[in-house]
Order: structure tokens, then C-alpha cells, then sequence
């Protein structure tokens, strides 16, 4: 019997905007339900390698597979994906219900309503489901833009600051939905500042500086993993990369 | 839960159907195309003698000038709408073909810029003085033919000026010189129309105007997917 297809897959990738490079040859392997921690500075390559993920980005060299598809080529593959950025890709005139609704049926999803529906109630926000996105509070659009993502049940989801805005409910929520994520087998590549809540649901961490990976380990090898130290080494990479 | 993901037109209509919602929730680019259309209107009949050149002979080229610049005005803010927050990303990230993203743009742009002209037309028959009645569905053709025309060039222009710092200047100057065959033959047309020619006189200028929007159409919607690449 063959092993299943990795959930993500980099092999060499490369990413140069001119003459700066971005993501400079980093290979990743993440099979279905693992949770990678992405930790780094600012530059550092955390979002473009994201992007590149996501199929936003044509790497200059390598090649970067999602469910053994290249989802820059098949446009049904990216179904498999959920991204969420820096910003929060909704249309401000719009209803939170209207933006996730449209999402769903971009998706192709049999009732796109009801999964909207489903979605805003999964991160919390459902009283907020027919109030134009331009009047929410920066805290209430993350979390819509984290219910846009979602509303398909992606295999593989790309977060970016995910809890960047968020108070302590919206926190809590969007905990208990990445749980809920992995325990349906999803893939999730979180990228943060925040080694603790990175650390929370992961299942490999990594420290990214100049476009590499600088560090890249599971949590759960032979070694053992100790979060304390992975902080302090975390904080010294940055400070040296600052 | 998921089912298929629409298909070429499915999802161009999606998209079409969003940015329409949009501009009725809105109705910001529309009221200033319709301002602009109208002040345009008033300034060309004031400096209007009309011992000099009569009303046949100005009106088509009037109408088309002014069409021409407010449909640039409406046509802007096509993917400015996709650039806040970065939404375009969430349509470049569905399981949806890229073409169809421009296909749905184009689509909102032309119900938009045809509901202009249902307004623009009758005010330049309004100024001056022309007899609508008898060709207003063979213009009413003339009028959807130049708006798609119009609106395949000016999405696919609009979606590569808007991530430039000089993109109210760069649509304008990449466009205008595609649009150069779409107002002629439109203006000719519009003048056989309007001096009561029968309709076969105005038809050698509508079937180039089709050849134009198919090539244009075509051509345009295979290239937007270039046009997103970073």
C-alpha cells in the first residue's frame, strides 16, 4: 500500500522579488493533520512563503504541492486551501453574512447560506451576521475573515497572525476552531509573533530568518521539545536578525 | 459538503453579481458618472454654435467624448473595490478559473456603464433637439455594442493600473488609444441613426464594431490572467 500524498509539500522553493530574496530553498513536508508553528522577524519570509503556498505566488525555483497538486495550475485544487492574511479580504460595503455567503458559493458549497451561516456561528460572530463589514470593529473583521477561509473546510489552512486584533473571546474561538480543524485531519501552517499560542496547537515549529528555514523541528521527537527554551532561543534569533 | 466549483461562466456570474451589490449598496461610482456625464453634457452644448455646425454633426461625437471619459471614471474603481484589504486575493485563492474573475468584472462594468448610457442618450437627444424616437432601438444596439467594446479594454487596463502609484493617469493613457476604433465606428453609426438613414447604411459600422468587441473580448480575457502575476 502506498503512503498517502503529504498535505504540503516545498521542495526547493525560491521566491526573489528582483534582487531580493524572499524565500531563499526551503523544503517542508506536512502530512494530514500536523500543525507547523512559523516563527520569525519581520522580512524574515514567514508571509511569502504562505503566499506561495496558497498558489498567490509563482516561486522562481522549486515547486510547492498542496494534496500533491500544484494549485497554481489546478484551479479546482485550491478548494483544498483556506487562507487567512495580514488583511481581511472582505468587502467592506458588504454584510459579514453577504462576504462569507459569497465565499461559499465561490466554493461551489450546495448551500451556501447555511454554510455561511455555520461558519460566522463556528468563530462567534453570527449576531454580527448582517452588519456591513465597514462598520465592524477591527477585532469583529478578523473574525469574519477567519469564517470566509473556513467556510469550505479546507484540508490545508494558512493563517498569518491569525490572532492578530482579536480579544479574548475571539481568541478562545478561533483556538477551539483550529482545534476542531485538526481534529478533522486538517493541515494548518500557522504563522506568529506569539511563541506561546503558536506553540499551542503545533506540531512542528520553525524559526524562519533571511528567507530560511533557521530552525525546523517536531514538538514531539525522541528529544523531547521544551517550549521555555525554544522561547528564549526564539527571542535571541530575532533580537540577532533585528 | 463541497460540491463542484462553478464553472467558467457559473462563477463569472458570481463575481458579476457581487460587484453589482456592491455599487447599489453604494451608488458612489455611479452618481459621479452620471454628474460628470451630465455637466459634460451642458459644457459641450454652451460652447455649441449651432450657426457653425449643426446638431447631427456634433451630437454622435459629442455623446461619445463624453461617454468615453465617464465610463474611464466608472471603470477605475472596477479593482480598486478588490485592492481594499486585499479581497482580490480571496477570489485568486477559489477553485474558479482566472478568466473568470475578469469575465465577471466585465459583465458588472457593462450593466454599468449601459445603464449610463440609458441616461446619457436621452439627454443628448434632450440638448439638442434630435428625433430619438425612430432610432432609438437601432441605437439602443449601437450603444450595448460600444459598452462591451469599451469595458473589455478598459477591465483589463483598469486591473493592471491599480496596483501602480500613477493608476488614475495610467487607465486613461493605456486605454484611449484602444478605444479609438470603438468611438469611430460607434460615432458613425450613431450619425447615419440619427440623420434617419435606413439601418443598412449604419451596418457595415456595426459589424466592425462586432469584429472589434469579439477581438477584443477574446483577447482580453486571455491575457487578465498575466496580469495578476506578482
Amino acid at each position: 500500500m502506498s503512503a498517502p500524498v503529504p498535505a504540503v509539500i516545498a521542495s526547493s522553493l525560491v521566491k526573489q522579488f528582483g534582487k531580493r530574496v524572499a524565500v531563499a530553498g526551503i523544503d517542508l513536508t506536512l502530512r494530514a493533520g500536523e500543525c507547523l508553528a512559523l516563527f520569525g522577524p519581520n522580512g524574515a519570509g514567514k508571509t511569502t512563503l504562505l503566499r506561495l503556498t496558497a498558489g498567490l505566488l509563482k516561486p522562481t525555483a522549486g515547486s510547492v504541492r498542496v494534496q500533491g497538486v500544484d494549485v497554481r495550475r489546478d484551479a479546482h485544487a485550491r478548494a483544498n486551501v483556506g487562507l487567512i492574511s495580514h488583511q481581511s479580504m472582505l468587502y467592506a460595503p458588504l454584510t459579514a453574512l453577504e462576504n462569507v455567503e459569497f465565499t461559499a458559493r465561490l466554493y461551489g458549497l450546495q448551500n451556501p447560506r447555511v454554510a455561511a451561516r455555520t461558519a460566522l456561528e463556528s468563530i462567534q460572530v453570527l449576531d454580527w451576521a448582517d452588519t456591513p463589514v465597514r462598520t465592524l470593529s477591527r477585532g469583529l473583521q478578523q473574525r469574519v475573515s477567519i469564517a470566509r477561509a473556513t467556510v469550505h473546510e479546507p484540508t490545508v489552512v494558512l493563517l498569518d497572525e491569525p490572532y492578530s486584533g482579536l480579544d479574548e473571546t475571539g481568541a478562545a474561538a478561533l483556538t477551539a476552531l483550529l482545534q476542531s480543524l485538526r481534529a478533522r485531519g486538517a493541515t494548518l501552517v500557522v504563522v506568529t509573533h506569539n511563541v506561546g499560542e503558536g506553540l499551542a496547537l503545533a506540531t512542528h515549529a520553525a524559526i524562519m530568518t533571511d528567507g530560511k528555514f533557521a530552525r525546523l523541528e517536531r514538538r514531539d521527537d525522541s528529544r523531547g521539545f521544551d517550549a521555555q527554551r525554544y522561547t528564549m532561543e526564539y527571542r535571541e534569533l530575532v533580537t540577532h536578525a533585528g | 459538503m463541497l460540491a463542484r466549483a462553478p464553472g467558467l461562466t457559473a462563477a463569472a456570474w458570481i463575481v458579476a453579481k457581487k460587484d453589482l451589490a456592491i455599487e447599489l449598496r453604494t451608488k458612489s461610482a455611479f452618481l459621479s458618472v452620471i454628474v460628470f456625464t451630465l455637466l459634460g453634457l451642458v459644457i459641450f452644448f454652451f460652447a455649441w454654435d449651432s450657426t457653425a455646425v449643426s446638431a447631427l454633426d456634433l451630437a454622435p461625437g459629442v455623446l461619445w467624448v463624453t461617454f468615453t471619459f465617464a465610463g474611464l471614471l466608472g471603470l477605475h474603481r472596477s479593482f480598486g473595490a478588490e485592492m481594499q484589504d486585499r479581497a482580490i486575493d480571496g477570489l485568486l485563492v477559489a477553485p474558479i478559473d482566472r478568466e473568470s474573475i475578469y469575465l465577471g468584472k466585465a459583465i458588472a462594468n457593462a450593466i454599468f456603464v449601459s445603464a449610463v448610457l440609458v441616461i446619457a442618450v436621452p439627454a443628448v437627444a434632450l440638448f439638442y433637439n434630435l428625433p430619438l424616437g425612430r432610432a432609438v432601438l437601432a441605437l439602443g444596439s449601437v450603444a450595448v455594442l460600444a459598452a462591451i467594446g469599451l469595458v473589455a479594454i478598459g477591465t483589463l487596463f483598469s486591473a493592471m493600473a491599480v496596483n501602480t502609484r500613477m493608476a488614475e493617469l495610467l487607465l486613461p493613457m493605456l486605454s484611449l488609444p484602444f478605444f479609438v476604433p470603438i468611438v469611430l465606428t460607434s460615432a458613425q453609426a450613431s450619425t447615419q441613426l440619427l440623420a434617419g438613414r435606413p439601418f443598412a447604411e449604419a451596418l457595415p459600422w456595426l459589424k466592425i464594431l462586432v469584429a472589434f468587441d469579439i477581438v477584443f473580448v477574446v483577447a482580453c480575457t486571455v491575457a487578465f490572467p498575466h496580469t495578476l502575476e506578482e
